[in-house]
């Protein structure tokens, strides 16, 4: 009896993943109608709620999250589509993939502090106008915190602009893509407007949850809203976080509430989007006035947005050395290295440790989130295994813990493998989906005829054609679990040092030059990963099996061999699958 | 309901102190269990000097009494006072993950309520007889709220603010002067955005210099007189709000962020809550050597932090014996140096052996200290409602956007 992909084969991942994202829940959901029986409240209500509406700002603080989370992520995605766009096929697009792990491996906080230094106004741009406007002092200029979070809206598109860009490499060299491309432009039509007709909607799919991912980490992420956001109000995550935190143990319930009303939020916006893509989903024709646009902006983006995040980096790693920087020096005052001397110590075990419990995770995530896309069917409940990435993670970690302490699974090295996939598996599941999707499903119709069981398939012809893609997750998946911090200290209990755990509580005490050096040492390992994923297939990723047909002929010109007649032809261009609901 | 909690908890502790050794047996029985125990100590990780004294105390613990102290660091206490919480929650009464934590104020409010402590501690600790609960009476009252010996005082701490000499060589020494100062000099000054505990300091000290009689903050704040009381608190930062940084339209996160913005050059003046924190920072290269430290003419807030143990912890006998050592005249002559840390002791001198007083008169001030004789006087911090009431007007006022 052959084990058939069944709906069995989602199991793992939706059990890994959605139970404790269900405690996790909970954990909001219950508090935030007043039930924390450890803190003697037991009576369900809606006060915290009424706590909630009542609280000054809250309005504001609500506009200033949508706006820095929907701002950021159109700007980013609107980057990364012109800088995809100008780049493809052009001498430029090699540099980028050599450029985007380091631009990846940089984390979030760091690269907000590395942005202020950049922006503020006692900052390196105002340092180098200082002398040509003769000041003496830093003015009095809202460049960063300034109160409508614009400063944050850029920072985290720029930090963001990256990731998509990654995730539409990581899918565009699909076989076929190129051919029809050179169709479109056999049509007369430009390098430009041929990639936004032809490669956008193809791309798009692959392209939907990643654009989810940024947008709800634009809403719930505090990292860099801490150090770029206003502070009277804050957006609505921080304000998450300062009840959540408070010494005040009652607060926990209206920070439950306001955690609910931010995912809320999220949910809203994805579901907005899902109605505007629904209503643009058509072919269009890219008048003029859009190529000049995107290309123009493309050109623009393709220096900006690297020149700026490789200053910010450039700033933090000569912070890391300098004894003392003020302004309006343009130089530190001399070399300082203590922070260093402190840091590299960590590099031995911690990192070692920090890199081991990646891989763990991302060993079971990895074939968790494959069989999960393997099983026919997989589109009602699996379409929840991204539900985590939606959550603000302060807000929903208390029940995380509860869940562990009660499993008995707390302070234990398989709670904290556990505990990373629930993060670490929707990264890969939203980084894979749109690669399955398109997968030709002749391919493996193709294999099953050989005599390939389901899982000889998997193995001999879907993991081999989409080899890049899974690498690229998995780099993803790797640094998502490195960047950890508040989960692994919640799970771990202190037992299990990471570089996230052990830097990030340096980066509390505000000194840019540890800044720099946590910035440094959380950016070895991501950096180390994307590397490896998007350096290795150029050479390692077409790999001659002993056992089966040369890949790349598998799909480029072999394909006919494949071929279950002549008529139907593999490629160049397999048709979009129409999008399941 | 809250007192029948309350009564539990007392018997909970009675019980474990019963288990853990009667007071006859002494602390040399405690010290025998310690051996070989690991010690969670959960703290704020955002000071490497900080960092470097308590490896160094896990190190002494070691080599003295086999026990293993080990450093868990956390942005924010709360993140630990949460996880205690969880246990509670998941029914995890004994065998918890954390056995010793770094707090006071609102958290040890927050966990003595709750009955999320250990203790009393204090009558078990051999050192604690040291303690100038006398001459420091926050030692023995956190912020106006009875330790009952649930926790043991650590270090004592002091609102300071910070200028530098060369930018601002006469700082306003009054809320009154500060206020003139500001209207003068726009754009000069902030103060962390409250609830950031500095920021909400800073707050306290407008309260004092505004209110008619400053006694009632010893007293539980009225909700419904708050507002009159408190109309020329709210002028004054009405007042000043314009001339702030930023004309007062954000403010700074905390007081890492105002020392940045000091050591930047956007501001003239910062803030802290240890009298030894300039000098340490001059050290760290992170303030300019001119900056220099001072109190506001009519005194400054000062209060004590302290060490406790959850009520689940799985190590107790280790933690008492590390909260024994970290209380020692060693451990708190070595805290106060501020090469190392610059943390002033708890201790009582005159109790100390001439050897062991020896060792604190050996110290040298950093440039920015300053002497003990001026660090008066010291004002009390006004019941925990007031902080309540006070955010909130804050927010009302000056959060909305």
């Amino acid at each position: 009896m052959r084990l058939e992909p069944g709906r069995l084969w989602a199991a793992p991942a939706l059990v890994l993943v959605l139970g404790p994202t269900a405690a996790g829940l909970a954990g909001t959901v219950l508090p935030a109608f007043g039930w924390l029986p450890a803190i003697g409240r037991e009576d369900l209500s809606l006060d915290p709620w009424r706590e909630l509406w009542a609280t000054p700002g809250l309005g504001r603080a609500v506009l200033l999250s949508l706006a820095s989370g929907l701002g950021s992520t159109l700007l980013a995605l609107a980057l990364a589509l012109a800088i995809a766009a100008v780049l493809h096929g052009r001498p430029g697009e090699r540099l980028w993939r050599a450029l985007l792990p380091v631009l990846l491996a940089v984390p979030h906080a760091a690269a907000a502090v590395g942005f202020a230094f950049l922006v503020a106004p006692s900052g390196f741009l105002a340092r180098l106008a200082a002398p040509l406007l003769g000041l003496e002092r830093p003015p009095d200029l809202a460049t960063v915190q300034d109160p409508w979070a614009l400063s944050l809206t850029l920072a985290l598109a720029l930090r963001e602009t990256p990731f998509l860009l990654f995730a539409i490499l990581a899918t565009a060299d699909r076989p076929g893509l190129d051919h029809r491309l050179a169709a479109a432009r056999s049509l007369g039509r430009s390098r430009v407007a041929a990639w936004l007709e032809v490669a956008l909607p193809a791309l798009w799919p692959s392209l939907r949850l990643p654009v989810v991912a940024v947008l709800a980490y634009g809403l719930s992420a505090v990292d860099m809203a801490l150090v770029l956001g206003p502070t009277a109000p804050p957006p609505l995550a921080v304000l998450v976080l300062r009840w959540m935190m408070d010494p005040d143990l009652d607060r926990r319930l209206v920070g439950s509430a306001a955690a609910l009303l931010l995912l809320g939020l999220t949910l809203g916006l994805v579901l907005l989007g899902r109605l505007v893509e629904t209503a643009l989903r058509r072919p269009f024709r890219a008048p003029p006035a859009l190529v000049i646009a995107t290309t123009a902006c493309g050109r623009a983006a393709a220096g900006i947005v690297p020149a700026a995040a490789l200053a910010g980096l450039a700033l933090l790693l000569a912070w890391s050395f300098a004894s003392s920087w003020r302004f309006p020096a343009l130089f530190p005052s001399g070399p300082d290295l203590g922070a260093w001397r402190a840091a590299l110590p960590l590099l031995g075990p911690v990192a070692m440790a920090t890199a081991l419990l990646a891989l763990a995770s991302l060993a079971l995530a990895l074939p968790a989130t494959i069989a999960a896309l393997e099983a026919p069917g997989r589109g009602r409940a699996t379409a929840l295994l991204w539900l985590p990435l939606l959550l603000p993670q302060v807000g929903f970690v208390f029940g995380l813990q509860v869940l562990f302490v009660r499993l008995d699974l707390a302070e234990r090295a398989a709670g904290l493998v556990l505990a990373h996939l629930v993060m670490v598996l929707p990264y890969l599941w939203l980084m894979l989906r749109g690669p399955w999707m398109r997968f030709d499903p002749r391919l493996r119709a193709a294999a099953r005829c050989l005599g390939c069981g389901p899982v000889a398939t998997v193995r001999k012809v879907v993991l081999p054609v989409l080899f890049r893609p899974i690498l690229a997750a998995a780099a993803i998946g790797f640094s998502v679990s490195v960047a950890q911090y508040l989960l692994t200290l919640a799970v771990g209990g202190g037992r299990f040092p990471t570089l996230a755990t052990e830097t990030m509580a340096l980066v509390a005490g505000g000194d840019r030059r540890r800044i720099g050096v946590a910035a440094l040492l959380l950016a070895v390992l991501p950096l180390l990963a994307t590397a490896l994923a998007s350096l290795l297939p150029e050479r390692a990723g077409r790999p001659v099996p002993a056992d089966g047909p040369r890949l790349p002929q598998l799909v480029g010109s072999g394909a006919k061999r494949f071929s279950m007649s002549s008529s139907v032809k593999l490629s160049p261009a397999p048709p979009p699958p129409s999008t399941p609901s | 309901m809250k007192l029948g909690r309350r009564n539990l908890f007392v018997a909970a502790a009675a019980v474990a102190l019963a288990r853990l050794g009667r007071a006859a047996e002494g602390f040399a029985t405690i010290v025998e269990k310690a051996r070989g125990q690991k010690v969670y100590f959960n703290h704020w990780g955002g000071s490497p000097q900080i960092n470097d004294y308590i490896a160094w105390a896990g190190a002494e613990l070691a080599r003295r009494f086999g026990v293993e102290l080990v450093s868990v660091k956390v942005t924010d206490i709360a993140e630990t006072v949460g996880r205690v919480l969880a246990e509670k929650t998941a029914g995890r009464i004994e065998g918890g993950s954390v056995d010793l934590v770094w707090i006071n104020g609102e958290n040890f409010k927050a966990m003595k309520d709750n009955g999320l402590l250990f203790g009393p501690i204090t009558p078990l600790l051999p050192n604690f007889a040291l303690v100038d609960t006398v001459g420091k009476p926050t030692t023995l009252v956190d912020f106006t709220v009875p330790t009952d010996g649930l926790e043991a005082p650590w270090g004592m701490a002091q609102f300071v603010l910070i200028h530098d000499t060369v930018r601002l060589p006469e700082p306003p020494r009054s809320i009154a002067a500060l206020g003139r100062w500001a209207a003068a000099n726009p754009g000069r000054f902030t103060y962390p955005a409250p609830p950031d505990f500095i920021g909400t300091t800073f707050l306290k000290h407008v309260l004092y210099a505004t209110i008619d009689d400053p006694r009632r903050l010893e007293r539980p704040a009225d909700p419904g007189t708050f507002d009159t009381v408190t109309a020329a608190t709210f002028a004054w930062l009405d007042a000043i709000r314009p001339h702030l940084w930023r004309q007062g339209r954000t403010y700074p996160a905390n007081k890492e962020a105002l020392h940045q913005l000091l050591d930047d050059g956007e501001v003239d003046l910062s803030m802290a809550f240890n009298p030894a924190e300039a000098s340490s920072l001059i050290f760290a290269g992170r303030l300019p050597p001119t900056v220099r430290t001072f109190l506001f003419e009519g005194g400054t807030i000062g209060n004590t932090h302290f060490l406790a143990i959850p009520f689940n912890a799985r190590a107790k006998e280790g933690a008492l014996v590390a909260i024994d050592f970290l209380l020692s005249p060693e451990a708190q002559a070595r805290k106060a140096d501020e090469r190392i840390w610059g943390d002033p002791t708890v201790l009582d001198l005159d109790r100390l052996s001439p050897a062991d007083r020896a060792r604190f008169r050996a110290l040298e001030r950093g440039p920015a200290t300053l002497p003990p004789e001026a660090l008066r006087p010291v004002l009390p911090e006004p019941h925990p409602s007031w902080t309540e009431l006070l955010e909130a007007g804050w927010a009302r006022r000056y959060a909305r956007g």
